[in-house]
């Protein structure tokens, strides 16, 4: 789920205005965006690439690795399973508040055909210097800059800080990876984890989690076994209990999903657990020592 | 969106689950009616939480005089944050088995879970800590559903003996009940094996998916809104998502993530935050509005905006905040902490319009902000 600079990306949702906005973005950026699909505008030419009838028709015709969907919650099913059925092997599922038994049946014909989802309710995925597939702020150079700091989050503004006060500490990011903020997700924390621990252009990892469910425990039970330093950083130890806080996925119900929970697994497994994020250079500069 | 219990049993009912006779009761009157129609009851408190029995809340009455006098405790008893204000009076059931079932959303599977147990009146937790042997878990591929043979596949070597396919019956119609009904949770605790051979839903607690709801109509209708403060119900009217805290540093942020973040690291600070309140996703072009809503928390004393913008510009949210002070000229002190998308541009309106720079990190923003409201606690 890192994305890479040679990948050529399809835009689900390409003539709308957020889609277009941040199709143009990319494009800036260096994503190689080749197509988009609208069902109702097959055949017009929009940011420079032809806009397809359907996944289908953008593989068959000029083929893509990479799907992102700009979709509303309603319609995201229908067009994730058409990119999985097209054959799409990665997809980014933006969109927030899609009924989470869609997301279910988007995720179980995933696994069936082999294809990865990261989302729903994600701010999209960067690779500093090589492409970045999503809502992020890519372009804007304090904030994200080749290096080799990997950088996992539930929430894509929360994300955004936490790469920026890296960069201000000297450092870089290797990947930046937003899981999203939804109950339940394509890709863990934990798989987030496991895949940046396996990349060689990776010498540390963050973790930016927040309260509810159990992705950070998961995850802890891997970074036992890792031999790269893990930091993370978890929102939400001053939110009330039993109120979803601004994410669906970020509600503590009776002794689940707390953030004392989290942090003690965290610590447990070697991880360094901050108090606030402005500490996160400060801490990977000590844990790379 | 929670269920009370007399609005989630009928679901039940249409899936061909049996449940005790039963009707509503909003008077000791109505309730003592409700009695003398049905006989021997249970006098139940609906309120959209578990633990009903431990607070006092569910009460067994033998006639309408007992179904009355049950009423008149129970009706006005705080349970929880609820006041019972509704009385499920339901059929009594002579019990000779009971057993827990329920379907969920469960995000490890990444799909439903059907769980059995055949030990049941007690919470889950407390079966899987007790006696995981009696209890079954079975993922369901959402695309296929669940089949009777996937329930009875489940019961293998629970020893339910002639009543097992009854059960397998009810996990089934259970499932088709969640599926249909857009649940995060459809659970039946307990499931009862009666005296007279019926398998009965004594108790059932709905959990409707929020992110469902616009798709649920009918069914929303039924659920028990959440009680919002006025400040709450004010912020939904603008479509904001604002929860009141007791705290005096009022918190501007976008994005849930950064906005807890906001309230934790006040907290780290010593000082106490008096609100979350997100702009983040479409409604971060609403800086305006939301402002005035945090300032009229008569208990703010400072307040913190801290955008870090990535979909969310944070030009566009700054403008919005720099109208907001102009007109209302409130006399608490504000501290910003602005990156991200947009940064440049919005520092550069707050120099120009406010005559002030933002802080050069939240925490430096946050412990201004603690200080200009009395400092730590």
């Amino acid at each position: 789920m890192i994305v890479r600079g040679n990948e050529r990306l399809l835009v689900q949702g390409i003539t709308g205005k957020q889609g277009s906005f941040w199709t143009q973005r990319m494009q800036e950026y260096g994503t190689r965006v080749v197509g988009g699909v609208n069902p109702k505008k097959a055949g017009i030419q929009h940011c420079g690439v032809p806009v397809y009838a359907s996944s289908k028709d953008a593989m068959r015709e000029g083929g893509f690795d990479v799907s992102v969907l700009f979709i509303p919650p309603l319609g995201a099913k229908a067009a994730a399973l058409d990119a999985i059925e097209a054959g799409c092997k990665k997809l980014v599922i933006l969109t927030e508040h899609i009924p989470v038994h869609d997301v279910m049946h988007v995720l179980a014909a995933a696994r069936e055909s082999g294809a990865r989802v990261v989302g729903p309710n994600t701010a999209g995925l960067v690779t500093p210097g090589e492409a970045f597939v999503g809502f992020m702020p890519a372009f804007e150079t304090d904030i994200f800059t080749p290096g080799r700091i990997g950088v996992i989050s539930r929430s894509g503004s929360l994300g955004t800080l936490i790469c920026l006060n890296l960069v201000q500490a000297g450092f870089g990011e290797s990947a930046f990876i937003g899981i999203g903020g939804d109950p339940i997700l394509g890709t863990t924390s934990r798989d987030a984890l496991e895949t940046l621990d396996e990349d060689v252009g990776t010498d540390a990892v963050v973790i930016v989690g927040e309260i509810g469910g159990a992705m950070e425990e998961a995850a802890a039970e891997y970074a036992a076994s890792m031999q790269k330093p893990v930091v993370s950083f978890i929102a939400g130890a001053a939110s009330p209990l039993g109120k979803k806080m601004g994410h669906a996925g970020a509600i503590v119900m009776g002794d689940k999903g707390t953030y004392r929970s989290k942090r003690a697994a965290l610590e447990q497994a070697g991880a360094r657990v901050l108090d606030t994020p402005s500490d996160v250079g400060k801490v990977v500069a000590e844990m790379l020592q | 969106m929670n269920f009370e219990e007399h609005a989630a049993k009928p679901l039940l009912a249409a899936a061909g689950i049996a449940v005790p006779a039963g009707r509503l009761a909003t008077t000791p009157e109505a309730a003592a009616e409700a009695a003398a129609a049905i006989g021997a009851v249970v006098v139940k408190a609906q309120v959209p939480i578990g633990k009903r029995g431990k607070a006092g809340g569910i009460r067994l009455a033998k006639d309408p005089e007992e179904t009355r006098q049950a009423a008149e405790a129970i009706l006005g008893m705080s349970i929880g944050a609820h006041t019972v204000e509704r009385l499920l009076i339901e059929a009594q059931a002579s019990i000779a088995t009971e057993f827990y079932a329920a379907v969920l959303n469960d995000p490890g599977s990444k799909g439903p879970l059907v769980m059995f147990s055949s030990v049941g009146g007690m919470d889950i937790e407390e079966i899987a800590a007790e006696r995981p042997d009696a209890l079954r878990r079975h993922a369901v591929d959402v695309r296929g559903g669940f089949s009777l043979d996937d329930a009875r596949s489940m019961l293998e070597g629970l020893d339910l003996g002639a009543h097992e396919e009854q059960i397998a019956t009810t996990l089934e119609a259970l499932y088709r009940a969640y599926a249909e009904n857009d649940a995060e949770l459809l659970e039946i605790n307990p499931l009862a094996l009666l005296d007279d051979g019926r398998i009965v839903a004594l108790d059932c607690k709905l959990v409707l998916d929020d992110s469902s709801i616009k798709r649920q109509t009918e069914l929303s209708q039924r659920g028990t809104p959440e009680r919002p403060s006025d400040l709450e119900a004010k912020g939904q009217s603008l479509g904001l998502k604002y929860i009141d805290l007791d705290g005096e540093i009022g918190v501007l942020a976008n994005g849930a993530g950064l906005t807890m973040t906001t309230m934790d690291v006040i907290t780290h600070h010593g000082g106490r935050p008096a609100n979350f309140l997100e702009i983040g996703g479409d409604a971060y072009t609403k800086a305006t509005p939301a402002l005035e809503l945090v300032l009229s928390n008569p208990n703010v004393k400072s307040l913190v905006v801290n955008f870090c913008g990535a979909f969310a510009r944070t030009d566009v949210m700054t403008e919005g905040v720099i109208d907001a002070l102009e007109t209302l000229e409130p006399a608490v002190p504000v501290f910003f902490s602005v990156h991200g998308t947009g940064a440049a541009e919005a520092r550069v309106m707050l120099r120009e319009r406010l005559g002030i720079a933002p802080y050069p990190d939240m925490d430096a923003a946050i412990v201004a902000a603690i200080e200009a409201a009395g400092g730590p606690a």
